[in-house]
């Protein structure tokens, strides 16, 4: 698991020139300063996660419920509260708070995200199927799946065929993404290739648990 | 304004020259052999621009020994060390994609009357 992670925010893509001249493909992420509301352990809870807020929102805009959590740990209320699964968490306490410094340039992280909805999708792009032929007789099917089974042997479609569906929306991590540059002066952090998600979207980044080998 | 532009201002270069479609360019490029490093000169009547920002290029296009030759530059590109106006076209389109199908004479841009 991971041993530290952050939450921020998708700002876009652009592009930035490496030390050897070439273009750097790379996804801006903003780093939201996050406050630790509540420490997770093992004993207590049976993981260990922080649970963190950021950002600000106003006191009378939340429910008693919620703001009982933020009063009992003493730290400003914000519009969410994410966890972040964590390897040890001995070293972080309620209240204290998270950078954009945790990161470095040259790490490898994974980002989390949840992926932008496609809605209702065909075959075609939801599992990548080739459709029919554009012409030789093709009538009105050039985006369909074809078939979906045999006949008489089995007479029904296996579970798990893959047919159109809704698309998207759903928690999607990318893996051992390289940071190109890390500013804690401005909370930016860039990272090489794409991130899940729409831009303004809440990410999750987290060093890289697959890396090495 | 694109919310990427914070992290795109360190990297737009603003020693960069004038320049249009039909102007006539000398494009000074970095090329690296080895350790060393040495400056290579491409001339040429830019064709065209595209993109804009952090991500524009433009296409310089010459005819070496009869072969038509074509390069398109990042405009913000380090390995671009120097961008020379030799003369300025006098051109009617944004891109001059025909001169391609052009040889000789017919090839020529019409070079810009100062007033």
């Amino acid at each position: 698991m991971a041993t530290k992670a952050i939450v921020g925010e998708k700002v876009g893509m652009t592009q930035v020139w490496d030390d050897e001249n070439r273009v750097v493909p790379v996804t801006v992420l903003r780093v939201k300063p996050c406050r630790v509301v509540q420490v997770k352990t093992d004993e207590r809870d049976g993981y260990t996660a922080l649970q963190v807020t950021f950002g600000t929102k106003k006191a009378s805009k939340i429910t008693k419920p919620k703001l009982g959590q933020f009063e009992k740990a003493g730290v400003d209320p914000g519009p969410r509260l994410v966890e972040l699964r964590l390897d040890d968490v001995s070293e972080y306490s309620v209240g204290q708070e998270l950078k954009a410094d945790l990161l470095s340039d040259g790490d490898k992280v994974d980002v989390t995200a949840v992926s932008k909805g496609k809605g209702f999708a065909g075959a075609m792009k939801r599992h990548g199927f080739g459709g029919m032929p554009a012409s030789h007789g093709t009538h009105r099917t050039h985006r369909a799946p074809g078939s979906v089974g045999a006949c008489a042997t089995p007479s029904r479609v296996f579970k798990g065929q893959r047919m159109a569906g809704r698309m998207g929306g759903e928690k999607v991590t990318t893996l051992n993404l390289l940071v190109v540059s890390a500013d804690a002066d401005r909370d930016l952090v860039l990272v090489r290739g794409s991130v899940p998600g729409p831009k303004g979207g809440l990410v999750l980044i987290r060093n890289a648990v697959k890396a090495g080998a | 304004m694109q919310p990427t532009d914070l992290v795109d201002q360190s990297s737009l270069r603003t020693d960069l020259p004038h320049f249009a479609p039909g102007d006539t360019l000398k494009v000074h490029v970095r090329v690296v052999e080895g350790a060393k490093e040495r400056i290579q000169v491409f001339q040429g009547a830019v064709i065209g621009r595209q993109g804009d920002g952090l991500r524009e290029t433009f296409t310089v296009r010459k005819v070496s020994y009869g072969v038509g030759v074509e390069r398109t530059f990042p405009l913000h590109a380090p390995t671009v060390s120097k961008i020379e106006v030799v003369s300025r076209g006098d051109v009617r389109r944004a891109k001059l994609y025909y001169l391609r199908d052009r040889v000789g004479k017919s090839a020529k841009i019409k070079e810009k009357r100062e007033r």
